[in-house]
C-alpha cells in the first residue's frame, strides 16, 4: 500500500500529512518547532524517514532539526555555518560592497545515496555540506569564491542560494541557483563552478544578457533527462536541453511570465507546472484568480487548471519551494500559498482540492512516495 | 541553583518550561550561566550568543534584578538576589515585527 506524505514548512513550524495512495484523506501532524521559520524540510531518498529541517529565527538563529521516524520525532543537531577563510564582500542593494554574513539555511538537499550527506543553499548565498547527519557543516567555497561574486547583488528576499539539484546519473555535477546572482554548476562535486546564464535575458540589469545578474526564482529537473532544466526567472519560463549551457524562453501564452514556483510531472518529462503570479510589487495571482498552468509540451503551451481552485477574490503568492510532485501511478500534484492553503492534484492538476486551509504562510513543500 | 527564565522559541528549542535552574560552580557572572546554560542544553548553543565569538545576539537583552545586564561585563557577579535563586535572570527577546 502506498503512503504518500508531505513536508511542509510554514513561517511559524513544520508540518507532516500522510495519505493513502487515493490521497483524499490526510493527517496533519504538526505544528513541529511552533513559532520558528521552517524554510524547508526535506527527506532523504537512500533512507526516507530521514528528515533534515532548515528552522531559524531572527532572534536566535538557524537550527536544523534532524528525524529518524519520518517527522514523529526531531532532534536539534548542528548550526555552526561558518564560511571558509575571509568571506570578502558582494553588493548590497545600494551598490555599496557589503560583507558575507551567514543568515539562514533557504534550501537542503539530502544526498541521493548516503542519508547522512545533506546540502544546505544558504543566505548570504553559499552551499554547505555536512557528511554526518547535519551535526556539522563545511563549506564547499569554490561557489561563493567564484570570480564573479563580488559582484552578486541580493534579490528583494536577501542574497540566497535557494535551489539545490543532484544529477542522479552524474555524482560529479551539482546545479544552483542563486537570487539575484543566476544558475551556476559543478562537475566536479562542487569544488568549481562556473554560471550557466547563457539566454536569458533580463531588463532590469545595465547589460540583460550578461553572464551573471539575473533573478533565478526555481530550478527543476526531471529525473530521467538530467540535461533538460526548466525555470522559473523573476520574469520567463526558460529552458535548456544542455544542462545549462544555453537557455530559451519557454513563456508561451502565459498570463504573466513572472512566477516563483516550477516543477516537472513524475511520470511525463514533457510535463511542467507553474504558478503565474503578478509583478511588479503585487506578487499575488492575477485577477483573482489562482490558476496552476500546465504545458504537455514542454513550455510555450499552456492550459490553466483551475478546478477546485478559487477563482475569485483570491489574493495570495505561491513560493519557489512550495510546490511538489509524488510519483504514485496517476501523479500527485501540491502547492502551498502564503494565505496558508495546501492544495492537492491527484490526478496531475486536473482537479485540485484544498487538504489544509488555515496553516501559517507555506513556505515549502516536499512529498515523498512511500512503498 | 540559579534560575533562567526563556524566549519562548527557545523554551520550544530545548523542550522546557519558562525557567530552567542551573548548578553553576565558581562565581557566578552573565558568562558562567550561559556556559552553565549552554553545557545543559547544547541545542541552545549559538541561539543567545555567536557559537564562535559568543558575542550575544543583537535582537536579545539580558536583565535581572529591574536591570537591563545586556552591556555590562559578562565577567561581572550577578546581583545577589540572582546568586541565591530568589530572582530570576532573563533571556529577553525584542518585541520587534508588531
Amino acid at each position: 500500500m502506498t503512503t504518500v506524505r508531505l513536508l511542509v514548512g510554514t513561517h511559524k513550524g513544520a508540518f507532516v500529512l500522510t495519505s493513502d495512495e487515493r490521497r483524499k484523506d490526510w493527517k496533519i501532524e504538526g505544528p513541529h518547532f511552533a513559532g520558528w521559520d521552517v524554510y524547508h524540510v526535506n527527506a532523504s531518498p537512500a533512507e526516507p524517514n530521514r528528515l533534515y529541517a532548515s528552522t531559524s529565527r531572527g532572534w536566535f538563529g538557524q537550527v536544523i532539526q534532524r528525524s529518524d521516524d519520518g517527522g514523529a520525532t526531531w532532534q536539534p543537531v548542528g548550526n555552526e555555518f561558518h564560511y571558509e577563510g575571509t568571506p570578502g564582500t558582494h553588493k548590497w542593494y545600494d551598490n555599496t560592497d557589503h560583507p558575507w554574513d551567514f543568515l539562514r539555511v533557504w534550501h537542503l538537499e539530502p544526498s541521493l545515496t548516503d542519508p547522512e550527506t545533506v546540502y544546505a543553499g544558504v543566505e548570504d548565498a553559499a552551499l554547505f555540506k555536512s557528511t554526518n547527519g547535519g551535526t556539522s557543516w563545511e563549506e564547499l567555497p569554490g561557489l561563493r569564491t567564484h570570480k564573479t561574486a563580488p559582484s552578486w547583488a541580493p534579490g528583494a528576499g536577501g542574497l540566497c542560494l535557494h535551489t539545490i539539484i543532484l544529477d542522479p546519473t552524474n555524482p560529479d555535477r551539482i546545479i544552483t541557483a542563486i537570487s539575484s546572482a543566476g544558475s551556476f554548476r559543478s562537475d566536479d562535486r562542487g569544488e568549481t563552478w562556473r554560471p550557466i546564464n547563457h539566454g536569458l535575458r533580463s531588463s532590469y540589469i545595465p547589460d540583460p544578457d550578461a553572464e551573471i545578474g539575473h533573478c533565478v526564482h526555481h530550478l527543476a529537473m526531471h529525473p530521467s533527462r538530467p540535461n533538460v532544466l526548466f525555470m522559473q526567472k523573476h520574469w520567463d519560463v526558460m529552458r535548456s536541453d544542455d544542462a545549462g549551457d544555453s537557455w530559451h524562453e519557454v513563456s508561451g501564452n502565459l498570463p504573466t511570465d513572472f512566477g516563483f514556483a516550477i516543477d516537472v510531472h513524475a511520470h511525463e518529462p514533457e510535463t511542467i507546472y507553474v504558478v503565474p503570479i503578478t509583478s511588479d510589487s503585487d506578487h499575488f495571482v492575477p485577477d483573482g484568480k489562482l490558476r496552476v498552468y500546465r504545458s504537455r509540451t514542454g513550455g510555450n503551451e499552456w492550459e490553466p487548471l483551475t478546478k477546485g481552485l478559487p477563482q475569485k477574490d483570491c489574493y495570495v503568492n505561491v513560493l519557489r519551494d512550495a510546490m511538489a510532485v509524488d510519483s504514485a501511478e496517476s501523479c500527485g500534484v501540491y502547492f502551498g500559498t502564503t494565505g496558508g492553503q495546501l492544495y492537492a492534484s491527484a490526478d496531475s492538476g486536473d482537479s485540485w482540492t484544498a487538504i489544509a486551509r488555515d496553516l501559517p504562510a507555506v513556505l515549502s513543500v516536499q512529498v515523498q512516495t512511500l512503498a | 541553583m540559579i534560575r533562567v527564565e526563556l524566549p519562548a522559541n527557545l523554551r520550544t528549542l530545548a523542550g522546557v518550561g519558562r525557567e530552567v535552574q542551573l548548578q553553576v560552580d565558581g562565581p557566578i557572572t552573565q558568562r558562567t550561566v550561559l556556559d552553565a546554560l549552554e553545557a545543559e542544553y547544547p541545542m541552545l548553543r549559538g541561539t543567545v550568543r555567536d557559537a564562535r565569538t559568543k558575542k550575544r545576539r543583537p535582537m536579545l537583552r539580558f536583565y535581572a534584578c529591574e536591570e537591563d545586564l545586556s552591556d555590562e561585563s559578562l565577567d561581572a557577579p550577578l546581583p545577589e538576589p540572582v546568586t541565591a535563586g530568589r530572582e530570576p535572570y532573563l533571556i529577553v527577546g525584542a518585541i520587534a515585527g508588531g
